[in-house]
């Protein structure tokens, strides 16, 4: 069974701001990481992989130094990497970007059966959180997002049981195989690649898809297959916060209302 | 022959058998070690070797080191005589009597009083090991009060009353030729002349007592922690010349093995160091670590080694690796992953050894395999080396407001040809807010002696100390290769540091790829600015009460540096600064060192609690430190402790404030 990971390449969004003339993203010179909660969901495919022996491939569909986020999978241990990359798949909205990557993984499925595919939750660029449903019902595949636990997966018996974080509560559920999670930060800790993982990784290869391999209709991705576009990115404007208490002469009473601000509005986790 | 000379003949050659195979299988484990050069520089070595082993500089650092002083010389001088003993025994005709008459009395007289002293010596150390006992006698696998230690003790004793006995019954004889040179030996025979019955039994009986030790003695010596009189010496010669023990470079290719995971991958002097302990307990006295209740003891990491090696012996010999972990479950021969990660990297026990033991070094050898092969440490440290890896610093604070803390103050770039310092600001002095307020106050000082700085601005990049003492050597290489990069395109020569640990990475450990550069640390510069009248402080300023000057592990002991800001202080407020009781070389650490900075500290007491503490004892109103670690857990421990009255200022902020007060 191949269990397949998606893993973008986002920019460090801590170092990204807004240019307040064009109203873009100012990227310049800015590093690229991978996407967080992908990093999480490498671990769980590795994870199935050290339990059960499966075998893990990750995907990106991005341009072509997206190459160094799947370099950093294979340091961590996945057998196999492909980066789908053409400019025909370039602008694409979560509509299109979900079409390139289940075509690339209905491709993978022709070698090998794919049981399980894992997203992010969402990414800290896009943060749409839409790409991994989008893929689920394309394949028409079981989906369980925001999975902070998996309890177990019977892979003889095609089925699995999950842990789901949802706001104030978490579900246990269990669904049949083939299945698209999409997983948040709690899941796990990701691994540190060990020194000879790095070594090997570096002449592994990163195999590269264009269309050609996919040969998807050039109108149904990319820019040409996006109904959404991006008409403006701007900083909303941060209205003048409200002064809460004295805190010359009274900190501790601030500080008290402060916290039961932030309660009254949910800001707190408890 | 006389059946005597035979059976002692007999006894003798076995002993010696047994004494060179047992030598021999244990110094012929100490090369399954790596290779590692410890050849070089043969005078240096020397030097070392006389002031270490034979004048027992470190030993004697220590009140009861002088008791050792006497026992070491005295076993020098005594070797001379058993020697003799043991000559004679085989060939009763030759004894030192062929020497000239004058060189002989000498010797006598020498062997005579020494004889004395060290008994003497040796009842001391009973009573130290029985009425005084010291805590740091005891480890958990080795006691103060073992039956190794008392049954070497009474060996010695033994062999002195022998001797004793011995030539007293030779004077009492009337056949001791000079008898006028051994006072002591003397006083014996007067006593024995007035029992003559008994005089040629106590000579035999102290003749083969004296025989049967110094047999039992050769015997036993290989396979006892007193192994070290034999390898101490060597030890001191082969010991680092450098200091601090840099950390060596790793090879970086496929199939290369990276750090210490099974003993054989010590190199041979970790494993000929750990035959060397004497068990004396200097350096885990020393340790914050073991101070403060953690799992660390750097004593028993040697011991460790020494335990893991001779246990696994059998399988190295075979050409295995041993089933014995070495680092694994509390055990005697293994060394838990707690006790590794514990390590502050201050070098207090290296400081302590008096036999020049590399205990750190050999710690972060096993960080490395744990970091660079298992991919086992503390969760902390995940977030640190992303942090590091992607945005290059400790905190993951973008790269981009590195040059943020300039913006009051007119700070220009750094150009070759154009300024002369580079000003290596470091992570904590760009990112960390009240470092900022050090590197403000650094700026306002250099600027007002006119030296000519810039700064590399966002360009700058963390220079991996934290990295390379928490055992990831891959990292630190790929960020130390950039820097190298860095500084030699911009024709850096001569930086300034703010932190101490930013020097030493500089300084000491780029060194190895190649780089020289002349680096200073803040106060060293500033002192030296005080000192050509660059700096003038004439109106003295006293607003900082009392303070305490807390040496940073870095500063002080790794790079030397214990007197320019004790300078700073001292100028800007016309005062020294006050001392704690463990202070300068002997100083104890703040608990940051080692990468301890980004980790929890779980186990016992905090080491940051037990220094703040024993600087509040002197009753300070400001703590001084000059590094921005000490910094953090000074301030910490100080509101931990409930003493937020106390403030905590770096040296140059102390004598910037002065130059403040002044220009006002
Ligand atoms: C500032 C900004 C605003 C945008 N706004 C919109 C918008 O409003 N509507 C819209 O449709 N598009 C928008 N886009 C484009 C869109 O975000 C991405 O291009 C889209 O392809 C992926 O969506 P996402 O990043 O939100 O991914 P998410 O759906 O949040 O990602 C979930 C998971 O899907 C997987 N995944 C996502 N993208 C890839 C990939 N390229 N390769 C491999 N795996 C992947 C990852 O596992 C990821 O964790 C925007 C882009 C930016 C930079
Ligand atoms: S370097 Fe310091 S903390 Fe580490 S073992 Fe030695 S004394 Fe203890
Ligand atoms: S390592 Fe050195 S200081 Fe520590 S016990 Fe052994 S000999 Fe003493």
């Amino acid at each position: 069974m191949l269990v397949v990971v998606c893993v973008k390449q986002v920019p460090d969004t801590t170092q990204v701001q807004i240019d307040p003339v064009t109203n873009t993203l100012i990227r310049e010179g800015v590093p690229f990481i991978v996407n967080p909660y992908d990093t999480h969901a490498v671990e769980q495919a590795l994870r199935f992989k050290d339990r059960f022996g499966c075998r893990v491939a990750a995907i990106s569909m991005g341009p072509p130094n997206a190459e160094a986020t799947l370099r950093k999978a294979l340091a961590q241990g996945v057998d196999r990497a492909v980066l789908l990359s053409d400019r025909t798949f370039g602008g694409a909205d979560t509509l299109a970007t979900s079409k390139v990557l289940a075509a690339a993984i209905e491709k993978l499925a022709q070698e090998e059966e794919v049981g399980v595919v894992i997203c992010g939750k969402q990414t800290i660029d896009g943060d749409t959180a839409q790409v991994g449903p989008g893929i689920a019902t394309r394949l028409n595949f079981s989906q369980l997002t925001l999975v902070d636990r998996v309890d177990d997966l019977d892979i003889s018996g095609k089925k699995i049981r999950v842990s789901r974080k949802l706001e104030g509560r978490h579900e246990h559920v269990e669904a049949p195989l083939p299945v698209l999670l999409t997983v948040v930060r709690e899941l796990n800790r990701p691994r540190y690649p060990t020194v000879a993982m790095r070594l090997d990784s570096a002449d592994a290869q990163v195999e590269v898809w264009d269309n050609k391999v996919l040969q998807l209709d050039v109108n149904s991705i990319g820019l040409k297959g996006s109904p959404t576009w991006v008409s403006r990115i701007f900083s909303p404007e941060r209205a003048k916060g409200e002064m809460l208490g004295d805190g010359v002469h009274d900190p501790e009473g601030a500080a008290q209302l402060l916290i039961d601000k932030m309660l009254e509005k949910d800001l707190l986790a408890l | 022959m006389m059946p005597q000379t035979a059976i002692f003949t007999t006894l003798l050659v076995a002993s010696l058998l047994f004494f060179c195979w047992s030598v021999y299988r244990r110094f012929s484990l100490v090369l399954y070690g790596q290779p590692e050069q410890r050849l070089d520089q043969p005078g240096r070595r020397l030097a070392e070797m006389f002031l270490y082993a034979f004048a027992q500089l470190r030993v004697l650092k220590k009140p009861f080191g002088l008791n050792h002083f006497v026992i070491f010389w005295s076993f020098m001088i005594l070797a001379l005589a058993n020697g003799e003993f043991l000559v004679n025994g085989v060939f009763p005709s030759v004894s030192l009597a062929l020497l000239p008459d004058g060189v002989h009395r000498v010797l006598l007289i020498a062997f005579d009083v020494v004889s004395l002293l060290t008994l003497v010596a040796i009842a001391l150390s009973f009573v130290r090991r029985l009425v005084v006992r010291p805590p740091h006698l005891d480890s958990l696998y080795v006691k103060g009060r073992s039956p190794e230690a008392f049954l070497i003790l009474s060996f010695i004793a033994l062999l002195m009353l022998a001797y004793f006995g011995l030539h007293g019954s030779l004077v009492a004889l009337g056949t001791e030729n000079d008898p006028a040179a051994m006072p002591i030996s003397s006083l014996v025979g007067a006593g024995l002349a007035a029992h003559p019955s008994m005089i040629s039994t106590v000579y035999v009986v102290s003749w083969w007592l004296h025989a049967l030790v110094l047999f039992a003695f050769i015997c036993f010596l290989p396979h006892s922690k007193h192994m070290h009189i034999l390898t101490a010496i060597p030890n001191c010669y082969f010991g680092a010349l450098t200091w601090p023990a840099t950390q060596p470079r790793e090879k970086f290719e496929k199939g290369a093995v990276y750090g210490v995971g099974t003993v054989e991958r010590f190199t041979w002097k970790d494993l000929f160091d750990s035959f060397t302990c004497t068990e004396c307990g200097r350096c885990q006295a020393a340790c914050p670590a073991t101070n403060t209740g953690k799992p660390l003891n750097p004593r028993q990491i040697v011991h460790a080694i020494k335990t893991n090696l001779l246990e696994n012996s059998h399988a190295l010999r075979e050409g295995r690796s041993g089933t014995l972990p070495l680092i694994g479950a509390e055990g005697e021969g293994t060394n838990t992953e707690e006790a590794i990660w514990s390590c502050t990297t201050c070098g207090a026990c290296m400081e302590a050894c008096p036999v020049l033991i590399e205990q750190m070094p050999k710690i972060v050898k096993m960080r490395r395999h744990l970091v660079e092969t298992e991919s086992r440490f503390p969760e902390e440290l995940l977030n640190l080396f992303e942090n590091m890896e992607q945005r290059s610093n400790p905190w993951g604070i973008a790269p981009g407001e590195r040059a943020k803390w300039v913006s009051t103050l007119p700070v220009k770039p750094f150009v070759a040809g154009e300024t002369e310092y580079l000003l290596y600001v470091g992570c904590a002095g760009s990112f960390d807010s009240r470092a900022k307020q050090v590197t403000v106050a650094l700026a306002t000082v250099l600027n007002a002696a006119g030296v000519s700085w810039g700064i590399l601005g966002k360009d700058e990049k963390c220079c991996g100390d934290s990295l390379r003492r928490l055992g990831n050597e891959y990292l630190f290489e790929k960020m130390a290769l950039e820097n190298v990069e860095l500084f030699r395109e911009r024709g850096v020569t001569k930086v300034i540091t703010l932190c101490p640990h930013c020097l030493t990475t500089l300084k000491n450990d780029y060194r190895q790829y190649g780089l020289e550069l002349e680096v200073v640390h803040q106060s060293e510069l500033i002192a030296e600015l005080i000192r050509s009248g660059r700096i003038k402080l004439d109106k003295k300023d006293g607003s900082f009460g009392r303070i305490a000057y807390h040496d940073p592990c870095y500063l002080g002991r790794h790079n030397d540096i214990f007197d320019a800001p004790r300078t700073l202080v001292q100028s800007a407020t016309g005062s020294a600064a006050v001392e704690a009781e463990r202070t300068g070389r002997n100083s104890f650490c703040c608990g940051a060192g080692g990468g301890r900075m980004w980790m929890e500290e779980f186990t016992g007491e905090r080491v940051n609690h037990a220094r703040v503490d024993e600087l509040l004892a002197q009753k300070p109103d400001t703590i001084c430190v000059a590094c921005p670690y000490c910094m953090t857990m000074m301030e910490d421990g100080l509101k931990d402790k409930g003493a937020g009255q106390v403030r905590v200022k770096d040296v140059v902020e102390v004598l910037a404030e002065g130059l403040l007060r002044k220009n006002a």
